[in-house]
């Protein structure tokens, strides 16, 4: 049993529920009682989706449990059929369902209607959301995939698959549009983008492409394994978040595809503004900022990436709640000098988020509620996420345009800090004093003054000794003098300031220790 | 508050079919706000820990009063062992949270249909753990909906009570009221000199219900409730529910009458907010009046609130669903519906939604599942679940219930893309 206030990823029938209402001409009859339907409001709360998702549930209940549970699931499952008219039927059931042993996938089998009926296991009890997802669309495309070699259609240029995006994923709708793109200036054209938008004879025709785009792992993993072997098709692997990461991904695309180098080239060089806006010298700011990094194993990873390569931030902590893919996570912590937190308990996330300090958080929703209470900024990189996390807007992760995003989105909150620490710098000054109207409203006072937001902790002003583990005290003159310095150093200051005056026994930190760890720190 | 001479029946469209509604773990999240010195335990699956977060939305980010004991593989293979762990992780739950008095275990569909028995359990560990009551009850998909959930863990708090009686003098207000209206209906029995307390307390002390106790239920949703009242010798007060003036009039003479209180006193107390009430309401029955509502069956709260919807800002009522529809609780409101009216109660939602589509009514009371396809086929929704988590009884609130179902029709007029 493990105690648990809130999950990183709901239950594998959730993911299962995640591919079915991305594609087309498909309905799930899932064996569950009726409290399993709140899934329904993830996908048209969270995502704002304006169908139901094509799911019908038993919704058995008590009364049933000791009579014919199993006649209740072929009734609906034959109810949903005449109903929805579906091309393909999934089958399965919830984890209390799972408990009961009706045996969906016999007796959807035994419902002879005249369209395939695929069941999938979801081993509620051992795998989560992502897993469910995977799983899901591995047994939907082994369902409608001949497994035999198919004759690829001569006379077509370069063709590949796109694998991986679902509903209530994180911006998958806009990564699609933009790989896309991407994809017809290399000169290859999309057979099948799968589950998001695919119907069952989608699926049968994947085997038609070259190659096949794993733009999702978690989800797309085993099916991309699956069609490399019975079909022979090569997968592209490259992530193409960042820039760094989409110039791997065009390259790899490029090498498959047989694109002509000149265009390659021109395609890698024209990588949108990040790698200017990164470079202009309002960018100074940014290098060496801590940032904690946490989310799913794909976007954690490709994140790291982005913040150390493309905005020269410090990454200080990198993990993740896939434990499936745990592994490249710690590779790509250690490469970082670092130690990955393989988690899905947020309560050890917020310990080590604590323990950290970052300057910066990207993560999901969790991270970000963390971050707040922490009065950290914060950008979300990966699901799970929030109806917020759906913008109106065009907004895609991958790609260049992914990559301009992202510097938007993980540098606007940093600004949104310079600000304030502009607003705190001049606040001596006699217009900024509180109680000061704007000076383009007449300067007048205005009534009820509040205190100033302070962005370093107050120390306090009296210099008793205290012993020097555990919080330090600062003299109110060191503490003025910290004030002085910009914000987005103060931290590191505050920091290094403290690590010398313990290292050295230095109780209270004064403004001479302020000295003397700046001067001991510089350019080490 | 007189009821029609007739007693005819109106009839009843019983369904069984697909249920779209929460199961009753959703509770947890009023409950555990409610009663302050408790903490909710669900030993259920990830599905539940999942469904209560996306109830409950951003709550779950202060510190709540509720988690889930999430079995895994292992505890399914042997019941000792999920015993066991249940131990281990309550000990170390009390042993964070200190303050906690009163420890709920939660049953959930997996822990019904594996037979955990959780009230032996909560027995166990009200032994082990002094200073803490342990109460159990079933917030399960299988045996409860929605607001079944609290129902059932008023009951268990009533049965499992051992400490010192109540006052069999004092009215009873049964059902958890957001503390601004218990507030208000504190005052207004004050200043009728009837002696009052409400059940749930904010901090729960495990007072027994004294025999002789007169209760008048707040909430249309607690049959296990009252029929544990009942089994300890407290009798329920008949009246509408506190929904709009006229119920909440009909509720407070009810409970006035019981108390020997006559209804010129009520009279004299109530006027004023009464009168700035039924202000209130002219107001709504202009945007409301004449407009028709269709109700999927949700929290139990349908009939009267389709009662106060119709009377008193003219609505006209299509479907009024009901996941259960106790007669005798509902004995002051079910003579108030028009004959028109088509009820139901359970739900094939499929068929619910074509008769929806044919009665093409101006505004829909659903689920969350449902509010935004039906939004895109182009009707207007009120989400029910507002309905529990808002602030509705009595006068002051009569107004703002009216405005819950307004709101989406005043917006619809104002959207010109």
């Amino acid at each position: 049993m493990k105690l648990s206030v809130w999950t990183y990823e709901g239950p594998p029938h959730v993911g299962a529920m995640r591919v079915v209402t991305a594609m087309r001409d498909v309905h799930f009859v899932l064996h569950a009682p009726q409290g399993d339907t709140y899934a329904d409001l993830l996908f048209t709360m969270i995502e704002r989706r304006a169908e139901r998702p094509p799911v019908t549930y038993t919704t058995f209940q008590a009364r049933d449990l000791g009579g014919d549970t199993a006649s209740l699931f072929k009734r609906s499952a034959l109810e949903a059929y005449e109903r929805f008219q579906p091309k393909l039927m999934l089958v399965g059931a919830s984890c209390t369902a799972e408990l009961i042993q009706d045996d969906p996938a016999g007796l959807g089998l035994a419902l002879g209607l005249p369209i395939p009926v695929v069941p999938v296991e979801l081993s509620a009890y051992q795998r989560k959301e992502n897993w469910g997802a995977g799983e899901t669309l591995y047994r939907l495309v082994r369902a409608c995939c001949s497994p035999e070699p198919v004759e690829r259609p001569s006379g077509r240029g370069p063709t590949c698959n796109l694998l991986g995006p679902t509903a209530l994923g994180f911006r998958h709708r806009d990564d699609v549009l933009e790989i896309t793109r991407l994809l017809e200036r290399l000169g290859v054209s999309i057979n099948v983008v799968a589950p998001l938008g695919a119907s069952p004879e989608d699926l049968a025709r994947l085997p038609e492409a070259d190659f096949n785009v794993m733009l999702y792992p978690e989800i797309a993993e085993p099916t991309v394994r699956w069609l490399a072997k019975a079909h022979g098709q090569p997968t592209v692997d490259a992530i193409p978040i960042g820039v760094s990461g989409t110039r791997d991904f065009v390259r790899q695309v490029a090498e498959l595809a047989g694109t002509e180098p000149s265009l390659v080239q021109s395609i890698l060089a024209d990588a949108g503004r990040l790698p200017w806006y990164s470079r202009s010298v309002d960018s100074t700011y940014l290098t060496g900022k801590r940032v904690f990094v946490f989310g799913d194993a794909t976007h954690a990873i490709a994140a790291a990436r982005v913040a150390t390569e493309e905005l020269g931030f410090e990454v200080v902590g990198l993990g993740t709640y896939s434990r499936e893919q745990a592994r490249d996570v710690r590779k790509a912590a250690k490469a970082l000098g670092l130690t990955a937190l393989i988690s899905d308990d947020h309560l050890e996330v917020e310990e080590a988020m604590e323990e950290l300090r970052p300057e910066l958080v990207l993560g999901t929703q969790m991270e970000r509620h963390i971050a707040k209470r922490l009065g950290v900024p914060c950008a979300m990189i990966s699901a799970p996420a929030h109806v917020h996390d759906y913008p109106a807007r065009y907004s895609p992760q991958m790609g260049f345009e992914g990559a301009n995003v992202l510097f938007d989105t993980w540098v606007h909150p940093l600004m949104m800090g310079l600000e304030e620490h502009l607003l705190g710098m001049f606040r001596e000054d006699f217009e900024f004093v509180n109680g000061a109207a704007p000076s383009h409203l007449g300067g007048a006072p205005i009534a009820a003054p509040e205190p100033a937001a302070e962005a370093a902790p107050e120390a306090p002003a009296a210099a008793a000794p205290a012993p020097i583990i555990g919080e330090l005290t600062w003299t109110a003159e060191a503490t003025r003098e910290l004030k002085k310095i910009p914000f987005f150093v103060r931290g590191r200051a505050r920091r290094n300031t403290e690590t010398f005056a313990r290292e050295r026994g230095l109780h209270p930190v004064t403004l001479e220790t302020l000295y003397e760890a700046k001067a001991y720190f510089q350019g080490r | 508050m007189t009821l029609a001479a007739d007693h005819r029946e109106l009839p009843v469209l019983k369904e069984r079919g697909q249920h779209e509604v929460f199961c009753g773990l959703t509770g947890i999240v009023w409950l555990h706000r409610k009663i302050q010195n408790a903490f909710f335990l669900v030993v259920g699956s990830r599905t539940c820990a999942h469904l209560i977060q996306s109830a409950a939305g951003v709550m779950i980010f202060a510190e709540p009063r509720f988690a889930t004991a999430i079995l895994e593989e292992k505890d399914l293979a042997g019941l000792a062992d999920a015993n066991e762990e249940l131990d281990r992780v309550v000990s170390r739950l009390l042993a964070r949270r200190p303050e906690i008095e009163l420890l709920f275990l939660v049953g959930s569909c997996p822990s019904e249909v594996i037979k955990l028995d959780l009230s032996k359990t909560a027995e166990r560990l009200s032994a082990s753990h002094p200073g803490t009551r342990v109460l159990s009850y079933s917030g399960s998909g299988i045996e409860t909906t929605f607001t079944q959930g609290e129902d059932a863990c008023l009951a268990a708090m009533v049965r499992g009570a051992t400490g010192a009686p109540t006052d069999a003098n004092e009215l009873c207000v049964v059902g958890a009221l957001p503390d601004v209206v218990e507030d208000q209906f504190q005052r207004v029995f004050e200043r009728l000199e009837i002696p009052v307390r409400f059940l749930p307390a904010r901090r729960d002390a495990g007072a027994t219900v004294a025999p002789g106790t007169r209760y008048l239920l707040a909430q249309p949703f607690l049959t296990e409730t009252a029929r544990a009242l009942g089994e300890r010798g407290a009798t329920r007060i008949p009246a509408p529910f506190p929904f709009g003036v006229e119920g909440t009039r009909g509720w407070l003479s009810a409970g006035a009458a019981a108390f020997g209180v006559s209804d010129e006193r009520v009279e004299a107390v109530v006027a004023p907010a009464e009168a700035r009430a039924r202000k209130a309401l002219e107001r709504m029955r202009e945007r409301l009046g004449g407009k028709k509502i269709f109700f999927f069956p949700d929290s139990q709260l349908e009939v009267p609130l389709a009662r106060f919807l119709h009377r008193e800002v003219g609505m006209e009522l299509t479907e009024v669903g009901t996941p259960y529809l106790h007669r005798e609780h509902l004995d002051h409101e079910l003579p108030m519906l028009p004959e028109s009216v088509r009820l139901s109660e359970g739900q094939d939602v499929e068929r619910q939604l074509d008769r929806l589509r044919a009665d093409d009514p101006d505004l829909v009371v659903c689920g969350l599942g449902l509010a935004n396809p039906l939004e895109a086929e182009g009707r207007r929704t009120k989400w029910s679940i507002e309905l529990v988590f808002t602030p509705v009884h009595g006068y002051e609130q009569a107004a703002d219930l009216a405005e819950l179902f307004a709101r989406p029709l005043v917006r619809a007029e104002r959207l010109a893309v």
